[in-house]
């Protein structure tokens, strides 16, 4: 399915994408910042998101976010990610104005008050405890991304690296990270729904386009070395099963093996038929769930197996079960059906996905993001594109043991 | 110059008409009603087929999910692995899901092969097998997660608090041990299975934009099922059985950082006249983001990352419930700010700014939440389920634009009393 668009510059730099979509009664704006928590300071991790939280707590003209936008039956959110935050509001068509005035005025500048930092801070604090301390294996993700990454910034996790870094977080702090991420030029603007495109540019202009263009950020991140021998960490952890987590660098999503690796990804663990799941906790019955999944971060990314063992699996029969699958899909080409399988399922997720006015809204963002909002309509193609040989080799390349992030998790029950 | 101080000018959100787009039911050969919802632009479909054959029905705890799970284990012709590839080969989603009354079987699919995925989910109902060996994987692995589940307060919270507003013995009371998984065994599944699906009867509903011939397909592939039921069962409501004792503070992991907290009564079912009142009154309360709830205890106090109010999804009888996870030295301050926050809806009146904001809020969400196929079958079949029509819709959104001030307060007076609620922290 083609989605339709048109692509504009506002007089101050700020790239806008329109959307139209006349079977709807609703319209979304969406506004993409280009930060994430990868542009964090290594002593002030978390940033990012706890920033995303201060969006909310008013902007230097108007001190209520929440009540106008309820008033003209909107509803919005927000969310961070090691690369991006995000930002969307979805409202009756007729009312789109109000999501500009609103939105605009905190790309122009926050209230920045001391009270909404010390509630957010709590609130933040909160979140970290209820993700990950108040539950059992809820360290897992920071611990993998610390044995895979030694330089690059994604060994943090976006929610921060400790609670300290959150609770320590300044005014001045907020303000500096305004200034250097929040602005036109650093922002990408997304308008959609029942919308005519002459209008939303002239609201587009009207709110955003006289905002300062600010200074785009340059960035320079540290780039993670090649992993030279495979790393193993072993942590004992008061949990009920032993689980078992592995990690691969890949690429980035612009890279050119990012189609084939989302179908390994498939192939090895998306559904009931993957070779995962029927083969380790089906057949050999060594696990009682597995996993296979990606971020699609911007920068290279891990390639994540994870599962829990079968009560009485020992731990290097279940790692080496798990070489064995990955050994096979890097030395045998896969029959052509199963690659039209995991072609298929990528084809029917596109579509459920871009189902959701919210979801085209931001897709469009990211993809323009990447590089060309255009990669949107040519992205199923590419993924046509890949050959078993390509599954194979790929495989080949990431599987390599050299390459491995191993994490044995013991229950010390 | 532009004036960022003033909003724009609004159409206020209660002057949209909201109409829930039709359906049409058609009646197959063997007495299934399907109901279509041909609507949307993207070619995908969504079939939802519901039996009456929810753990309200059955012999021993667990037998309705784990016969629900089972039907994708193998039919007498395929086994569970060329059952999931089957469905994957085509990118189409078959899920199962069962709950207190139904269990359904739903199939997300891309519409160019609907047609060619219908035999195998028709086979599924007519023809599982429930392979000793499948139901033995189902244990294990659902024993694991179980025992991972207990040890998160908020899954232990969750479980309890219907214990004490049903009874242990009712249903949505009743909840899974170790010990339960491991008493299922395949005769008790193929007996509720015959019962209950093969002697059963399910409702069909099929949206998105529908493909040409659609009433003979369905026909063909669903109007031949042997299903010999011919309605809804027929059952007696369990007795609900709410506990005496009304505070409760449970240690579940002497290391929490966080209290899981809910705080609860019994509310009466869709039917009852303050059941979509007591929607608006909600959510003011805690319903939403820019609740009362959320205003006070996230937005000002900080003490948790989310605090919701919401009316339990039942068809028998209802519940009013608060749930969040709190720091656990704020844990005590949250629960008296949630009755703190009760007492001024029951002692002052809303102010009209307030309502008028909360109105206009739930029919924009409304107008979005009916954006879609999916979304209208869903809301027709919430109202089919529990016996209610399209009146019942217009209904609830008459009351959104017209209810006054003193109707919510007279509303809190009567359900919004502390001594009224179950409260519980599990640490």
């Amino acid at each position: 399915m083609q989605i339709d668009y048109k692509k504009f510059t506002l007089s101050n730099g700020l790239r806008f994408i329109v959307h139209e979509d006349h079977t709807t009664p609703m319209a979304v704006l969406n506004v993409l910042y280009d930060v994430g928590a990868r542009d964090e300071d290594p002593a002030k991790t978390g940033f990012a998101h706890l920033f995303e939280h201060l969006m909310f707590g008013g902007s230097v003209n108007i001190k209520d976010f929440e009540s106008p936008l309820l008033m003209a039956g909107g509803e919005n959110n927000a969310f961070t990610t090691n690369d991006l935050t995000n930002y969307y509001i979805q409202l009756p068509a007729e009312n789109i104005e109000t999501a500009c005035w609103l939105e605009s005025d905190r790309m122009l500048s926050l209230a920045f008050s001391e009270k909404s930092l010390d509630v957010q801070r709590k609130v933040v604090s909160e979140e970290f405890k209820e993700h990950y301390i108040n539950r059992p294996y809820g360290d897992v993700a920071f611990k993998l991304r610390e044995l895979a990454y030694k330089q690059h910034p994604y060994r943090w996790m976006t929610i921060g690296q400790e609670l300290s870094h959150i609770e320590n977080a300044k005014l001045a702090d907020v303000k500096a990270f305004f200034l250097k991420h929040y602005c036109p030029a650093n922002a990408i603007l997304v308008m959609a729904g029942n919308i005519q495109t002459e209008k939303a540019l002239a609201l587009a202009e009207k709110w955003f386009g006289v905002i300062p263009a600010g200074e785009k950020y340059i960035r320079h991140l540290p780039v993670e070395p090649k992993q030279e021998a495979a790393r193993v960490l072993e942590v004992k952890a008061d949990v009920p099963l032993d689980a078992l987590y592995k990690a691969f660098h890949i690429g980035s999503r612009t890279d050119a093996s990012y189609y084939a690796m989302d179908l390994i990804g498939e192939l090895l663990g998306g559904g009931g038929s993957s070779r995962l799941f029927q083969t380790l906790v089906k057949e050999k019955k060594l696990f009682s769930n597995i996993e296979c999944y990606h971020f699609g971060s911007s920068d290279p990314g891990l390639l994540l197996i994870e599962g829990k063992l079968i009560k009485g699996t020992s731990m290097k029969t279940a790692d080496l079960a798990i070489r064995e699958e990955l050994d096979k899909l890097s030395s045998t080409t896969i029959e052509e059906k199963e690659l039209i399988k995991v072609k298929n399922k990528t084809e029917s997720s596109i579509l459920f996905e871009d189902m959701s006015l919210m979801n085209r809204a931001s897709n469009l963002a990211m993809y323009e993001l990447m590089g060309d909002v255009a990669f949107m309509n040519t992205e199923l193609d590419k993924y046509l594109e890949v050959t078993t040989a390509n599954i194979r080799d790929l495989s080949a390349s990431i599987f390599n043991e050299k390459n491995s992030n191993s994490m044995f998790y013991y229950s010390n029950n | 110059m532009l004036n960022r101080k003033s909003a724009p000018e609004i159409t206020d959100a209660v002057k949209f008409q909201l109409s829930l787009p039709p359906h049409q039911k058609i009646s197959l050969r063997n007495g299934v009603d399907v109901y279509l919802v041909d609507m949307g632009t993207v070619d995908t479909l969504m079939m939802n087929i519901i039996f009456y054959a929810g753990n309200c029905f059955e012999p021993g705890n667990l037998v309705a999910a784990a016969t629900n799970f089972m039907l994708k284990n193998g039919t007498r012709s395929k086994t569970a692995y060329q059952i999931n590839d089957f469905f994957e080969y085509y990118g189409a989603y078959l899920n199962r899901q069962a709950g207190n009354e139904t269990a359904e079987i739903t199939l997300h699919c891309m519409k160019k092969h609907f047609a060619e995925l219908l035999p195998v989910v028709s086979e599924l109902i007519a023809d599982s097998v429930f392979p000793e060996e499948e139901l033995e994987i189902y244990k294990k692995n659902m024993q694991q997660r179980l025992q991972v589940n207990l040890r998160k307060n908020d899954f232990i919270a969750g479980r309890l608090i219907d214990t004490y507003l049903f009874g242990p013995d009712h249903p949505y009371g009743r909840y899974s041990s170790m010990e339960d998984y491991s008493a299922l065994n395949t005769e008790g599944l193929k007996e509720f299975y015959n019962q209950y699906y093969l002697g059963g009867r399910c409702v069909i509903f099929i949206a998105g934009p529908l493909p040409a011939g659609i009433q003979n397909l369905v026909e063909t592939h669903f109007g031949s099922l042997p299903l010999t039921g011919s309605s809804k069962p027929d059952t007696r409501d369990a007795i609900i059985l709410p506990a005496k004792e009304k505070k409760y503070r449970v240690t579940n992991d002497a290391e929490s950082v966080q209290g899981a907290i809910r705080i609860a009564r019994n509310f009466p079912n869709r039917h009852h006249p303050d059941f979509q009142k007591m929607q608006v009154l909600n959510n003011i309360f805690g319903g939403f983001f820019g609740s009362r709830l959320m205003a006070n205890i996230r937005e000002d106090k900080g003490y948790t990352y989310g605090v919701h109010s919401y009316l339990v999804n039942l068809i028998q009888e209802s519940s009013f419930m608060i749930s969040t996870e709190a720091g656990k030295d704020v844990s005590e301050a949250t629960i008296r700010e949630v009755y703190l926050e009760m007492k001024k809806l029951c002692d002052e009146p809303i102010k009209d700014e307030e309502l008028k904001i909360s109105k206009n809020f739930m029919i924009g969400t409304l107008l979005g939440d009916l954006d879609g196929p999916f979304q209208v079958a869903g809301r027709w079949k919430s109202l089919i389920l529990n016996g209610l029509n399209d009146e019942y819709f217009y209904h609830g959104i008459e009351i959104i634009k017209n209810i006054r001030p003193a109707e919510l307060q007279e509303l809190a007076n009567k359900y919004l009393n502390a001594g009224d609620f179950y409260e519980l922290v599990v640490f």
